[in-house]
């Protein structure tokens, strides 16, 4: 299936997707700033900017049904050398001690490896957000891992279940096995294995419209049968919502799925997880070097104010001062025991 | 009353209302569902399949509902919760069948 934007869908457009994310009943789905001011949290500030996260490009070699990126195959768009080069100016002048890697595949990004290269000389530390398969979708990716571990990356894996069935309902066929051998290859060189400074980390996320259970209850049950099943070690579990935006939001509306959806977040609503919102500590460099508060708002191009709107002008104490954007798509992060790039928050 | 019915799914959400008329017993309720789905000599996932298997045999719409989302949300797989609904399933069946010898016993008594 290709992207929303070259299928030409309404949804590909980010005006569109706000304009249906506010045309619920504010009695059924109350403004998300009614929310937050319930909590004490509105205006929604900074509690400081540890991470930068980057997303260095929209092309991928899978078609996830959930994407809140719509990457794929067919999405071109690539941070240049240029505009990475300005995310290092940024750690320089900025004290920034971590960067998390996203995309689409970051690794597609042919300055990829020039890039983790330049962010390590700099002590930083590097989350990879790797969607496995692309280890072994093309021979030269298969020394990724050895990559990884000589520049001691943080490799973040996305797993949505320990069985075929619905990891490939999500991410597409095949991609259940081919993750499993690209886990494989990471422990076998030591990352997830007990005392080793080599972290691998996997994400869930619900293969539906459903939010995800108890993180502790399913990180034990994933270690239990990765290992029964597959001899495969990893550090930590990260429960993660999904986004009613995208194609996870076109999937909500043609199942007849988004208005249960959105009540089922509303009604999850935790001011514990509010005030741990991963927006409050990061901030978002897209494809073209704009910034945002988080992965989501970028995606539904809700851009920083005009000084501070791009990663060239990166001023990390104006940044601390901004207030945050918000619409209704941020009770994703905000349901249950919460949800960030981390998994839970509450 | 034409698109009324006596089971509203959105009834499940207001379970805990029924308090409003008996506070005492429907807050001991509660407290003891509570505590029944804790982590005990069994998991609170063995004890979300048995809910489920139960709930089908029942017959409870909410309560298939309710630990339908609660299996999905705890990563029990669509193959374990069917062969939860198949015990029930099987339990439900054996309880008719295993009457037949009461069947038998009149009948082998009754005729020659």
């Amino acid at each position: 299936m290709p992207s929303l934007l070259k299928r030409g869908a309404d949804l590909a457009n980010a005006r569109i997707q706000l304009d249906k994310l506010q045309s619920l009943d504010t009695d059924l789905i109350p403004h998300f700033g009614e929310k937050l001011k319930t909590s004490g949290l509105l205006p929604l500030k900074p509690t400081g900017v540890d991470i930068l996260q980057i997303n260095m490009g929209k092309m991928c070699n899978q078609i996830c049904k959930h994407c809140h990126v719509d990457a794929g195959p067919d999405r071109k768009e690539i941070m240049t050398r240029e505009t990475l080069q300005q995310c290092l100016d940024a750690l320089d002048n900025s004290g920034i001690k971590t960067v998390d890697l996203t995309g689409g595949a970051p690794e597609m990004n042919p300055e990829f490896r020039w890039f983790v290269e330049e962010v390590r000389k700099r002590g930083v530390h590097v989350m990879n957000r790797c969607n496995l398969t692309i280890v072994l979708a093309n021979p030269k990716y298969n020394d990724l891992p050895l990559f990884f571990k000589e520049h001691q990356v943080e490799v973040i894996s996305s797993m949505p279940h320990y069985t075929s069935g619905m990891t490939d309902r999500q991410r597409g066929n095949g991609v259940f096995d081919k993750s499993i051998r690209a886990l494989q290859m990471l422990n076998e060189i030591g990352y997830g294995k007990e005392g080793s400074d080599l972290k691998l980390n996997l994400v869930y996320n619900p293969a539906g419209a459903f939010l995800p259970g108890d993180q502790n209850s399913l990180e034990m049950e994933f270690k239990n049968r990765l290992k029964k099943d597959f001899n495969i070690e990893f550090n930590q579990l990260f429960c993660i919502t999904n986004m009613p935006i995208s194609r996870f939001l076109e999937y909500l509306i043609e199942s007849d799925n988004y208005e249960d959806y959105m009540k089922t977040l509303v009604d999850a609503y935790n001011p514990t997880a509010a005030a741990g919102v991963m927006c409050r500590s990061l901030v978002s460099v897209g494809w073209d070097g704009k910034l945002y508060d988080c992965d989501f708002n970028q995606m539904l191009d809700m851009e920083l104010k005009e000084n501070i709107n791009h990663i060239s002008k990166f001023d990390v104490e104006k940044i601390k001062e901004r207030t945050i954007l918000i619409n209704q798509h941020c009770y994703g992060c905000t349901a249950g025991a919460g949800s960030s790039c981390g998994g839970e928050t509450a | 009353m034409a698109d009324s019915t006596y089971y509203k799914p959105e009834d499940l959400g207001k379970f805990g209302s029924i308090t409003e008329m008996n506070k005492e017993l429907g807050d001991k309720f509660f407290e003891y569902y509570g505590k029944v789905f804790e982590e005990g000599a069994l998991t609170a996932r063995e004890k979300s399949l048995m809910a489920l298997a139960v709930s089908h045999a029942v017959q409870c719409p909410y309560c298939i509902d309710a630990y339908t989302n609660d299996g999905l949300k705890r990563g029990i797989t669509e193959t374990e919760m069917m062969e939860a609904v198949h015990v029930a399933g099987a339990i439900r069946g054996g309880a008719s069948l295993v009457h037949g010898v009461q069947m038998m016993n009149i009948i082998k008594k009754k005729t020659m």
